[in-house]
């Protein structure tokens, strides 16, 4: 089992450890729902140094990404990060990453902590011999900053311009004197910062960042939360709501496949989306019960589909779950119902994102 | 208040019963409430309904999973407590008080020489927490 640069700094805090994807991670410190009211209302501060980070170097390398994740890449300008799904000949999903463009010549490619080998295979396998690969997971460290106070902890601590920093944009500096890559990205749906350092360095920033927020109520945050709050935001989780059986169209993740260009799987992809799918990811509200991953999902006592995320959501003070149904059953009101320990508890089709942030 | 409180009668599934005359109240313990993290929903049996001592009685489901409870004892439900339906983060802040599941009339106060006094359940707790403590 590895541990991040920050498991010293998790035990002090009191964290709940279990292990994911290869890694002791804290799944709470105080517990799930007030961590995740802290990051709606405040900030929570992250520790993803499980997650992959992948660096494509040379002239050649925003065309071969280009061609290997299905949005649009080669659009990306300098200082600019997109998300899309890195895509196989089936048209099925592979992994969902974004893609960092650093400087003209170096693109940074964020992938899921499970699928780092996976992913490493794959996208070697598509390069061409022009394009650098460099896989720096183990060495990088990478810590999250999210919530409506974000910015302004964060301000505090960097020598980098993060105010006039758009959202999806990528740049470089300082955080408590550490060299940093920063991008105004996040899974939380909240606004936030990711803020990618060397391993040497993830304690010095973890704590200036927690010091700087302390005034404004930043908290760490574990894993449950991070959840939580991802599927209140209607964000996939890889190995739950999408892999290598779900394609992009009925995962409702149509939106990040550029259709007019090349990638790999694309005509595939294209086919479904005329063709229209047979199943459709839908957003659900259950009545009463929590639905899990896993779950089936009936209609008349019939199994329709199955339950791919579920939990209650603080915020939406409902508990909400994503589910694979067919696309006839996933109309916005559709009355379904999930089996729960034998007993099919009525669940009802909703617009998602569950929950979304109003700009302040 | 104390974690483990002196008047209590406990199960080894961390489940305690007050014995009144012939009402039993049953709820969760402090520690279970602690190790289920913030409760999100609670399924009781109904008034009427007979649970069977150390058979399952309900749910309690916390953000993160579905924990069955286990009767501590058994007997007719008299009262489910409609608060805790509402309000199941009752479990989390009063888990003793407010967050008491159901009350059963007693079908045989002999069962009650099953159940564990504080100072077992207390080292019963200290035994689990250092086992699952790694």
């Amino acid at each position: 089992m590895r541990r991040t640069p920050l498991f010293d700094k998790h035990e002090e805090l009191g964290a709940k450890m279990v292990p994911f994807a290869g890694y002791e991670m804290p799944i709470q410190y105080e517990g799930i729902v007030a961590e995740h009211r802290a990051v709606r209302g405040r900030a929570g501060l992250f520790d993803l140094s499980h997650m992959g980070e992948f660096f494509f170097k040379g002239r050649a390398a925003g065309a071969a990404l280009d061609r290997l994740v299905s949005s649009d890449i080669a659009g990306l300008d300098v200082g600019q990060a997109r998300y899309g799904l890195v895509t196989n000949e089936r048209g099925t999903i592979v992994d969902d990453v974004i893609v960092y463009r650093i400087s003209d010549a170096e693109y940074m490619v964020v992938v899921n902590a499970a699928n780092i080998a996976k992913d490493r295979a794959h996208l070697l396998a598509h390069l061409g011999e022009d394009v650098a690969f460099d896989d720096r997971s183990v060495g990088t460290a990478l810590v999250a900053v999210q919530g409506p106070r974000a910015l302004a902890i964060l301000a505090t601590k960097t020598d980098a311009d993060v105010r006039s920093l758009p959202s999806f944009g990528v740049t470089q500096g300082r955080v408590a004197g550490a060299r940093a890559t920063m991008a105004r990205t996040g899974y939380t749906g909240e606004d936030g910062f990711e803020v990618f350092v060397a391993n040497a360095d993830a304690a010095k920033v973890w704590d200036a960042l927690l010091a700087a927020g302390r005034d404004a109520g930043i908290k760490p945050i574990g894993l449950g939360a991070r959840d939580t709050l991802r599927l209140e935001a209607r964000f996939s989780l890889y190995g739950n709501d999408i892999d290598e059986t779900t394609d992009p169209i009925e995962a409702g993740l149509g939106w990040t496949c550029k259709l007019d260009k090349e990638f790999t799987g694309r005509d595939v992809i294209a086919a479904k989306k005329a063709e229209g799918p047979k199943r459709k990811i839908a957003g659900l509200v259950i009545q009463g019960g929590v639905a899990r991953h896993g779950h089936e999902v009936t209609h008349d006592d019939k199994v329709v589909g199955r339950v791919t995320s579920g939990t209650y959501g603080p915020t939406v003070e409902k508990n909400i779950a994503l589910a694979y149904v067919p696309t006839a059953l996933s109309k916005v009101g559709t009355t379904l119902a999930v089996r729960i320990r034998g007993k099919d508890v009525p669940a009802t089709v909703v617009k998602t994102p569950f929950y979304r942030r109003v700009a302040e | 208040m104390s974690t483990v409180p002196e008047d209590l009668k406990y199960s080894k599934e961390h489940e305690w019963v007050r014995a009144d005359g012939g009402v039993a109240t049953i709820g969760i313990t402090h520690f279970a409430q602690e190790q289920l993290g913030d409760v999100v929903f609670v399924e009781l049996p109904e008034k009427g309904a007979t649970v069977r001592q150390f058979s399952s009685l309900g749910v309690v489901e916390s953000v993160k999973a579905a924990s069955d409870i286990y009767a501590p004892i058994s007997g007719e439900v008299v009262e489910r407590n409609v608060k805790v339906i509402e309000k199941p983060e009752l479990v989390n802040s009063a888990p003793y008080g407010d967050g008491w599941l159901i009350k059963v009339r007693l079908a045989d106060k002999g069962e009650l020489t099953q159940l564990l006094s504080p100072n077992d359940y207390r080292s019963h707790i200290g035994e689990t927490a250092g086992a699952g403590g790694d």
